[in-house]
């Protein structure tokens, strides 16, 4: 990073002059995230929209940063694709020069000086909040991180949401989350989540059946990052919209 | 104010590549080698953390003979090269040959520039292609001059001799376990001609594996998976000796 400073800077996003007025840019919207024993899924729908208009409906929010880790973004696309390669590029080029992998925590900390870094873009409406998972190989767990457009990381225990749609996927997440699910029921809880954030966020985009486009669902444990499949995340999707046909507003917690 | 000798170019340079040459001589020796699902790095190295050989980038990984500071700093200087190129353009277009001219810009440099002296190593920068015809192995030797090899290389103390080794027994399609025990072999050597036992912790091994499912594929050998490679050697060998599409034997 300080090599790219010096070499090239115009390369770095924070060393532009900020755009006069307000820009209309393409947004990401739901990001959430879930842990379960032995890892951690995170998931993001697939739309972006531009003020009221869906600007593109096949957007993939989701990326790995490195064998261990992913991040999952919300806010002006453009601005969190172009993070996103720069952090992957940092991850893969400080393991190379020393030889050994960033913790967790040292990742974590990473981005949450490029989200600070873009401050400036955030006060024109061009926020990123990206969403932060990984598996810790010290304390061998998965964790969340979640952040604000200031920077602020915080961690999250259990799960988290990022997003426009957050509100209701965290609701969603709030009673259908317990602590021992396993990988299988972390990938469906996510998926709820999900459907009901694109159930009340108009900006949230829910499975696109006819098309054929459902959420980017992945799944971080010891052994690495791993996207699930299209074929695994459709069949996902559709058995929650399958059961949604009979109960359109999702499973019943219990009441008391 | 006394004056210099003259010094004749020929001779000044002459002087510079015997030192540099000395001092690579000095450090051991390691091998290259082509195999059938990619390229496989050998090398006597009785340190664990300092590495001889190393990833640059997706399909590009680096092996240096010599002075450990200066290669250290040229593995570096090429991390962020190939880092640079990849983030400016794309992943594809960060290639062995862009990096193996850059090295060769940078030692001839270094080599022909009176107020240094010359880089005491010997480099090899090897790609990885989707096919075996599409790998690359350049040899940067101390001054700057760059070698397009094929199938094996040597570099290091005893380079010729065992370059000479593998060269009569290094053939194309061999198994990685072959491969491995024929580098071995070639390094066992030593200089007098009496082979050597060469413990499996004193070696580092790393290959360029065109068939793992990352897109970065660099990666070391270390533990249980090299010593059951040493070990499956024998077997292996019988195994792969018999391919379905030559004459099967009656």
């Amino acid at each position: 990073m300080d090599f790219l400073a010096d070499h090239s800077p115009e390369l770095l996003p924070g060393n532009r002059k900020l755009p006069e007025g307000i820009v209309e840019a393409p947004h990401g919207t739901t990001i959430v995230a879930a842990t379960f024993p032995g890892g951690v899924v995170l998931a993001g729908d697939r739309r972006a929209t531009m003020g009221n208009m869906i600007a593109q409906r096949d957007i993939e929010k989701v990326f790995p940063a490195d064998e261990y880790s992913a991040v999952g973004i919300a806010g002006t696309a453009g601005l969190a694709v172009e993070m996103v390669k720069l952090f992957q590029l940092e991850l893969e080029h400080f393991e190379k020069v020393e030889g050994a992998t960033l913790s967790l925590e040292g990742k974590a900390n990473r981005l949450s000086t490029m989200i600070r870094g873009n401050l400036g873009m955030a006060m024109q409406g061009l926020a990123v909040v990206p969403l932060f998972a990984g598996w810790d190989e010290g304390r061998e767990k998965g964790r969340i991180f979640s952040y604000d457009v200031t920077g602020g990381r915080s961690e999250e225990h259990g799960f988290a949401a990022t997003g426009s749609g957050s509100i209701f996927a965290r609701g969603s997440m709030k009673k259908l989350y317990r602590a021992d699910l396993s990988e299988e029921q972390a990938t469906t809880l996510v998926v709820q989540a999900l459907y009901d954030a694109a159930d009340d966020d108009s900006a949230t985009g829910g499975p696109d059946l006819a098309r054929g486009i459902f959420p980017i669902v992945t799944v971080i444990t010891d052994e690495g990052f791993r996207r699930l499949t299209d074929e695994e995340s459709s069949a996902l999707a559709r058995s929650v919209t399958e059961r949604r046909l009979e109960q359109p507003d999702g499973p019943r917690a219990a009441l008391l | 104010m006394s004056t210099p000798f003259y010094v004749s170019p020929q001779q000044a340079m002459a002087d510079r590549a015997e030192y540099a040459r000395k001092g690579i001589a000095r450090g051991r020796s390691l091998v290259v080698l082509q195999y059938t699902d990619g390229i496989v790095f050998v090398g006597e190295n009785p340190s664990r953390a300092l590495h001889k050989f190393s990833e640059i980038y997706d399909r590009i990984g680096f092996a240096a003979a010599g002075k450990y500071n200066e290669y250290e700093n040229l593995r570096i200087g090429g991390v962020r090269y190939a880092d640079l190129r990849g983030y400016t353009y794309d992943r594809d277009d960060v290639t062995a040959r862009g990096l193996a001219n850059v090295y060769a810009q940078t030692l001839g440099t270094i080599f022909s520039s009176a107020g240094e002296k010359p880089y005491e190593v010997e480099l090899v920068v090897a790609e990885v292609g989707s096919e075996p015809e599409g790998d690359q192995i350049y040899r940067l030797p101390h001054d700057g001059s760059i070698v397009d090899e094929h199938g094996s290389v040597a570099v290091g103390g005893n380079a010729e001799q065992i370059s000479s080794y593998l060269d009569q027994r290094h053939r194309d399609g061999m198994s990685l376990a072959e491969a491995l025990k024929l580098a071995v072999q070639a390094l066992s050597r030593d200089t007098n001609g009496t082979e050597r036992e060469i413990p499996a912790e004193r070696l580092e091994v790393a290959v360029l594996d065109r068939t793992r499912p990352q897109q970065r594929k660099f990666k070391r050998i270390v533990g249980r998976q090299l010593s059951r490679l040493l070990e499956a050697d024998d077997a292996a060998v019988a195994k792969t000796d018999e391919p379905s599409d030559e004459a099967p034997e009656e």
